[in-house]
């Protein structure tokens, strides 16, 4: 893999709880890195803490310890440095309606950044040029509208320009088609394809649908209470996933093969991060008795299997995977 | 008989701006415990065909066409005789849980006001009623002491499908029982609602944007455009082999995991969901459509029997030979 553009180096992100209820570890220890041109998509359920994860990469989070990395230098939180770096790394927000001011046309929403920026000169050449990447074609038609005047699908396409018109390197996209129509999705995933293409654009692509990383994404990382416990090429990870949890969530696709895995009971809580592996209580391999035959339910119960490494390689942090894939049965069993 | 007849049925919107046809003319049957999903994007109509099911809509939408639920219209019913209807012959989950309970209200009291305006039950029996039809969703008898607040969004759908438990209806019409869950929380959801419909036989109307879903849990599907079925048939066929063009766009918008197919292709379709207040002359589907023929946008095909049994398709591509002369009759 060529240098990272954007890194996660051991971050932990913690908040106080509501109501006194301790500290929530909502990013508990994440390596992640990003490639030039590379599509990454983070996936996990509701309150793992993938959104948390997003808003520290970019910047909008303070890691409370570890460190976001860009192009290899650490982040500074200084407003000058973060206004620089937010040029190369931009934003794609879930929502489309949410996020465009109902009262700003398409020009003002997309010649925003330049404007925060200072970048006058050709101004309307640029913003002209972002909303056609943007697939909005033929630009000037669409210079004075508004939102209300445009169908979902083309305010996605509005915020998608917003974020082009600085020409970053990286976008980070917070489930960037969950609120479209199913036949509106595909084009704008189609459009992150092209955008990859033609521009060399990276994308953190955050989501809760698996769907979506096979339709776009090169790598997965998979998240489970504040950490990735997962991760890999798509091909491999979506196929013939090690962990437990991934196993599960790709089990109770509607239109997985096999019968699904149907995990019961909701993710715990952050402010109370199970002992031993995370998933331990809700692990159907630990249920099943599996684990105990490979040898390694004190493990489950009792160690953390780490964080995982940044880079592209292949990981589970499951102790029933590792042991499995250890060639022998013997070799397993010896494992701590 | 089947348990829900309806037949040629529009609702228009009276607005500001003019009449707004939210449903056009759409016919379908369900019968006793059988699962019919229905599919269709944001502003198809499938939302207002539910709420129409049990005379939910307001006052400016105008209906015509019929609705038989066991036997008798829906449409023409007294105001007393469609109270009893609802909640004990058919009832309804709907989406968004998180609004559609009372946030001031104990759990165990929304539960219990159907069976109490229902059944002449005692105060003990509905108590009793209440804590089984909860432990039936796979939620705690005590919590009915629960506000809606203390719940998370999974055991709110399940508070939502005990309400519609309540008075043993013969017809459940659930609106996006899922949708905004998680997939594992989801799953749970329709784990229960499938094992539930099938020992109880129930009936089941599940309506939703996601066609995968909806293919996996309910034996037929019909897909809706445009405030018509475009499409109609057994679950795995449409999902799988869809005959009309939206239909396919629709099943192929849904990628399936390891299918080499969709691997870096998400498949789309080109524009939009057309307006209700401004829908495309002909056949609605035509701008998009990529098998559009010339006359298309003059032509607005009924919905036809396939070549193969038991489907329906409303696209000049399954009609025979003959063609265009049949499609302003309807099928034999």
């Amino acid at each position: 893999m060529s240098d990272p553009i954007l890194s996660a180096e051991d971050v932990h992100v913690e908040f106080e709880a509501r109501r006194g209820g301790g500290r929530a570890r909502a990013v508990d220890g994440v390596n992640l890195d990003i490639a030039p041109g590379e599509i990454v998509a983070l996936v996990g359920e509701s309150g793992c803490g993938k959104t948390t994860l997003a808003r520290t990469l970019l910047g909008l989070e303070r890691p409370t310890s570890g460190r976001v990395l860009h192009r290899g230098t650490p982040l500074a939180y200084t407003s000058k440095a973060l206004k620089r770096f937010r040029r190369d790394v931009q934003l794609v927000l879930q929502d489309p309606s949410g996020s465009l001011n109902p009262r700003h046309t398409v020009y003002d929403a997309v010649a925003e950044g330049l404007r925060i920026h200072g970048d006058v000169p050709n101004e309307r050449e640029r913003v002209a040029d972002a909303l056609s990447r943007a697939g909005l074609r033929p630009p000037e038609r669409l210079f004075l509208r508004f939102p209300h005047e445009l169908s979902g699908g083309q305010r996605q396409r509005v915020v998608i320009a917003g974020a082009l018109v600085l020409e970053p390197n990286v976008i980070v996209a917070d489930e960037p088609v969950a609120s479209l129509d199913a036949s509106v999705r595909g084009e704008i995933l189609a459009l992150l394809l092209r955008l990859r293409d033609e521009l060399g654009l990276a994308a953190l692509v955050v989501t809760h649908d698996l769907g979506l990383a096979w339709n776009i994404a090169d790598r997965v990382a998979v998240m489970y209470l504040g950490r990735i416990v997962e991760t890999g090429p798509v091909e491999k990870i979506l196929t013939a996933p090690e962990h437990p949890y991934t196993q599960a969530l790709l089990s109770v696709l509607p239109d997985a093969p096999g019968s699904p895995v149907v995990l019961q009971g909701e993710p715990p809580d952050p402010t109370r991060i199970p002992s031993g592996c995370r998933f331990h209580l809700r692990c159907p391999v630990l249920a099943s008795g599996a684990a105990a035959t490979a040898g390694v339910d004190g493990a489950c119960r009792g160690e953390d299997p780490g964080v995982l490494a940044g880079g592209t390689a292949v990981q589970a942090a499951c102790h029933y995977a590792r042991a499995v894939s250890s060639s022998t049965g013997q070799a397993a069993a010896a494992r701590p | 008989m089947s348990l829900l007849e309806v037949d040629d049925l529009t609702v228009t919107y009276r607005t500001g701006g003019g009449d707004v046809p939210a449903v056009r003319g759409v016919s379908f049957a369900l019968e006793a415990g059988q699962k019919l999903g229905l599919a269709g994007e944001s502003g198809c109509g499938k939302s207002t065909m539910a709420l129409a099911l049990l005379r939910l809509l307001p006052k400016t939408a105008r209906l015509t066409g019929e609705i038989r639920f066991d036997g008798e219209d829906i449409l023409t019913m007294s105001w007393g005789r469609l109270r009893a209807v609802r909640w004990a012959g058919a009832s309804i989950v709907f989406q968004g849980a998180m609004h559609s309970l009372n946030a001031v209200q104990r759990i165990g009291a929304q539960i219990a006001e159907p069976i109490r305006l229902h059944s002449k039950a005692t105060e003990a029996e509905i108590r009793r009623k209440t804590g089984e039809l909860l432990e039936h969703v796979g939620l705690p008898a005590r919590r009915a002491d629960a506000y809606p607040h203390e719940l998370s969004g999974g055991q709110r759908q399940r508070v939502m499908i005990a309400m519609a438990l309540a008075c043993d209806p013969k017809l459940i019409v659930a609106d996006e029982p899922t949708t905004a869950l998680d997939v594992m929380i989801q799953a749970q959801i329709l784990t229960l609602i499938e094992s539930l419909v099938a020992e109880q036989d129930i009936s089941l109307l599940m309506i939703s944007h996601d066609l995968s879903v909806l293919a996996d849990t309910c034996d037929r599907l019909a897909v809706m455009y445009a405030g018509r079925i475009v499409e109609e048939g057994p679950a795995a066929a449409v999902f799988g082999a869809a005959r009309h063009p939206y239909g396919q766009a629709l099943a192929a918008a849904f990628p399936r995991i390891g299918d080499p197919a969709s691997r870096r292709r998400p498949q789309g379709l080109a524009g939009d969901p057309p307006d209700p207040a401004e829908l495309p002359t002909g056949c609605a589907f035509h701008p998009r459509c990529p098998a559009r023929l010339d006359h298309c946008d003059r032509v607005d095909p009924a919905l036809w029997p396939t070549a193969d049994d038991d489907r329906r398709a409303a696209c000049v591509h399954v009609l025979p030979d003959e063609g265009l002369s049949l499609l302003t009759k309807e099928p034999a």
